[in-house]
């Protein structure tokens, strides 16, 4: 029997097969670091006398903790600098390659892997980030670990992983104007729940994932973790290769041709056999928004807050609660959901394609009154292309903030935070109680409806938009 | 690591599914570069609640967590499972794990043990009536004890086995490190390194 893409990079990293019920041992090809789940990892090494194994496959870069704002300063918040001081350290003391704060490649860890090429097809991929499922798009198997697990990698090079079921994820036929790689995922999301992935590695397929950009393949494989799966993967297909070939760390001449030729014999055999399958039809897919507190509770743009009520008894206490968090009275339409921030940027939303989609939206429009507009780059290439192509005036012109590269209020980590009770539009990935700040409250959205909901004030898609008003000189 | 065989403490019922992450401890808590001394981010967010199961006198001392369905969701933080075990928790009990949350759990030697949901009702049930009722997790025997209740834990035999031990993952993993560099011998010259001397 043939075998899905997921057994078959497995197959091919597997160090020592494990007997009877233990988990087989991988090898690791990348492994990448950031402040917050390494110090204690390193630490770890430390204590127990031991090395690095492979400096040359492993990379830290400066995300979680950094501002966004004044980044030639030294970080305000001790503790924030305390950990960004301590990975500086480590990085030197163990010879990691480190992009600091800064630097033209810093950024959020999974914009920067993919932008250097290093991300490749058939890869393992691990980091103390949950969302590392994002660089799967390339058809790696890409896998969030805890820091038990950093340390292990870091000595090892290797991990003990019991191999995962698979899912086939297929979105067949054409998706309509306004809906996005966002829209896919926060749907599949909501049909599947936030545990209906788990044990799975998700495979997503058919014709419209094909159609996709690898920056919209990020996207979806990037939310796999807010479905419980263990990772998402997209096959590498000629969109994949066109986008490494010419990066800095993309194999060239003779190791190219060599590369895309194993690259193309890792997709799923036409017998191979998913241990299960969803399957969704692009075609009904519209602009979709959350609007409880996990990212399985969303609904179409065009439907009303869900009344509890009418759930069954297993999900109407947690809608409940969400409810009440979330200050939304059943039966109120979407649409009518006002604002006090949007959030564009993330390690879901915060690439070029993303920055471009959300410019074209507000491009000649000013910010709805009261709304603050932060737009944040993924990365420092990122930004530095964006403003290459004019896109940062665009967005200032608007009343927005822009930003430097960082994971910035996807998560209260840094200085920008939601203060408590207030609501935002936010491309990032999770609407967890207090996720952008304590007592905050987030709507996960695409960037093309956190650009319409930031001109409008309320929820919306581009749609709802009339056509641009000229500017008032100031 | 030290070896976890059965541990018998109060029972606190968590009455709530989807607990992620970010509940259980918040990112700014994430800031130390320490092991320890997490105890007081644990569901830091809940807590300033008077009516919260932690702060109700009967529960404050446990050990064993009963929580809802999809415990563990989210973010990837292994602070989770430190601020749990530096509660005081060593075992949390629920009907369904995330993935990530769990493996952690399982070498900090924190059990994370998963019940069949009815049991954990039946468990919330005997905990709220008769709060400080203790409940009693045995990894040796695979069971959850709780009054009269004697339901069926499901670990996977690796887990335990490693639990029961208290055996450390990378000393286990470097046994075979002429595997490794066998391995390494035979990957393909192309693969990706990240140091700019190639």
């Amino acid at each position: 029997m043939g075998r899905t893409l997921a057994e078959k990079v497995w197959d091919e990293h597997v160090v020592r097969r494990g007997g009877d019920g233990e988990p087989d041992l991988l090898y690791i090809d990348l492994h990448l670091l950031h402040e917050v789940t390494s110090p204690q990892a390193f630490e770890g090494l430390r204590l127990e006398g031991r090395t690095l194994r492979r400096r040359d496959l492993t990379i830290a870069t400066e995300d979680h903790n950094t501002p966004t704002l004044d980044i030639d300063k030294p970080i305000a918040d001790p503790t924030s600098r305390t950990q960004i001081e301590t990975l500086r350290r480590n990085c030197a003391e163990f010879g990691v390659r480190l992009h600091p704060l800064g630097d033209a490649e810093q950024g959020i860890v999974h914009v920067v892997g993919p932008q250097l090429g290093l991300t490749q097809p058939g890869m393992t991929v691990v980091c103390g980030d949950s969302h590392t499922s994002t660089h799967g798009a390339f058809g790696a198997l890409a896998m969030g670990i805890g820091t038990s697990e950093v340390e292990h990698v870091l000595a090892t090079q290797t991990l003990p992983l019991t191999r995962p079921r698979t899912m086939a994820v297929t979105v067949e036929g054409e998706l309509p104007e306004g809906a996005t790689a966002k829209d896919v995922i926060l749907a599949v999301i909501a049909r599947i729940g936030t545990g209906g992935g788990q044990g799975y590695v998700l495979e997503y397929r058919g014709s419209a994932i094909r159609a996709l950009s690898m920056e919209a393949r990020m996207t979806i494989c990037n939310m796999s973790i807010e479905a419980g799966a263990r990772a998402g993967m997209v096959a590498p297909d000629e969109t994949t290769f066109a986008y490494l070939q010419g990066r800095d760390h993309a194999p060239t001449g003779e190791d190219w041709d060599a590369a895309v030729a194993h690259w193309r014999t890792l997709a799923t055999d036409e017998d191979a056999e998913f241990d299960a399958e969803v399957v969704v039809d692009a075609a009904e897919l519209q602009p979709f928004v959350t609007w409880g507190t996990n990212p399985g509770q969303g609904l179409p743009l065009s439907g009303a807050v869900p009344d509890p009520d009418s759930m069954e008894e297993s999900q109407a206490a947690a809608a409940r609660r969400a409810l009440e968090y979330m200050d939304l009275v059943p039966g109120t339409p979407l649409r009518d959901i006002a604002v006090d921030a949007v959030f564009i940027g993330s390690c879901t939303n915060g690439r070029i394609e993303d920055l471009r989609a959300a410019a074209e939206v507000v491009r000649g429009q000013r910010k709805a009154d009261g709304v603050r507009v932060l737009v944040v780059p993924g990365s420092a290439r990122v930004r530095l292309q964006a403003e290459a192509e004019g896109l940062d005036r665009v967005f200032t012109d608007f009343g927005a903030e822009w930003r430097f590269a960082g994971c910035s209020m996807c998560l209260g980590m840094n200085p920008d935070q939601l203060a408590p009770g207030e609501r935002a539009a936010s491309t990032s990935n999770r609407n967890f109680e207090g996720r952008q700040g304590k007592g905050g409250r987030t709507h996960l959205v695409s960037p093309l409806v956190a650009a319409a909901t930031a001109v409008r004030g309320t929820l919306s898609a581009p749609v709802d938009l009339e056509a641009p008003q000229p500017l008032v000189p100031a | 690591m030290d070896p976890v065989t059965r541990h018998t403490g109060v029972g606190v019922p968590l009455r709530r599914s989807d607990v992620d992450t970010d509940q259980i401890i918040p990112a700014v808590y994430l800031k130390r570069v320490s092991r320890t001394g997490f105890e007081d981010g644990l569901f830091s967010g809940w807590r300033q609640d008077p009516s919260f199961v932690l702060n109700q006198p009967a529960y404050s001392s446990g050990s064993v967590l009963v929580a809802g369905p999809d415990f563990g969701t989210g973010s990837s933080r292994e602070h989770a499972v430190w601020a749990l075990k530096d509660y005081g928790f060593r075992a949390v009990l629920s009907s369904r794990f995330a993935d990530i949350f769990r493996g952690n759990a399982g070498k900090q030697g924190l059990v994370a043990g998963q019940l069949a949901q009815e049991d954990v009702e039946l468990i919330w049930k005997q905990l709220e009536a008769r709060p400080g009722t203790e409940v009693t997790v045995d990894l040796r025997e695979r069971v959850v004890l709780c009054a009269d209740l004697v339901a069926p834990l499901q670990i996977d035999d690796y887990t335990r086995w490693r639990l029961l031990e208290g055996l450390d993952d990378v000393g286990l993993t470097l046994r075979d490190v002429g595997a490794i560099d066998a391995f390494e011998e035979q990957r393909p010259a192309w693969k990706p390194r990240t140091l700019l001397e190639r």
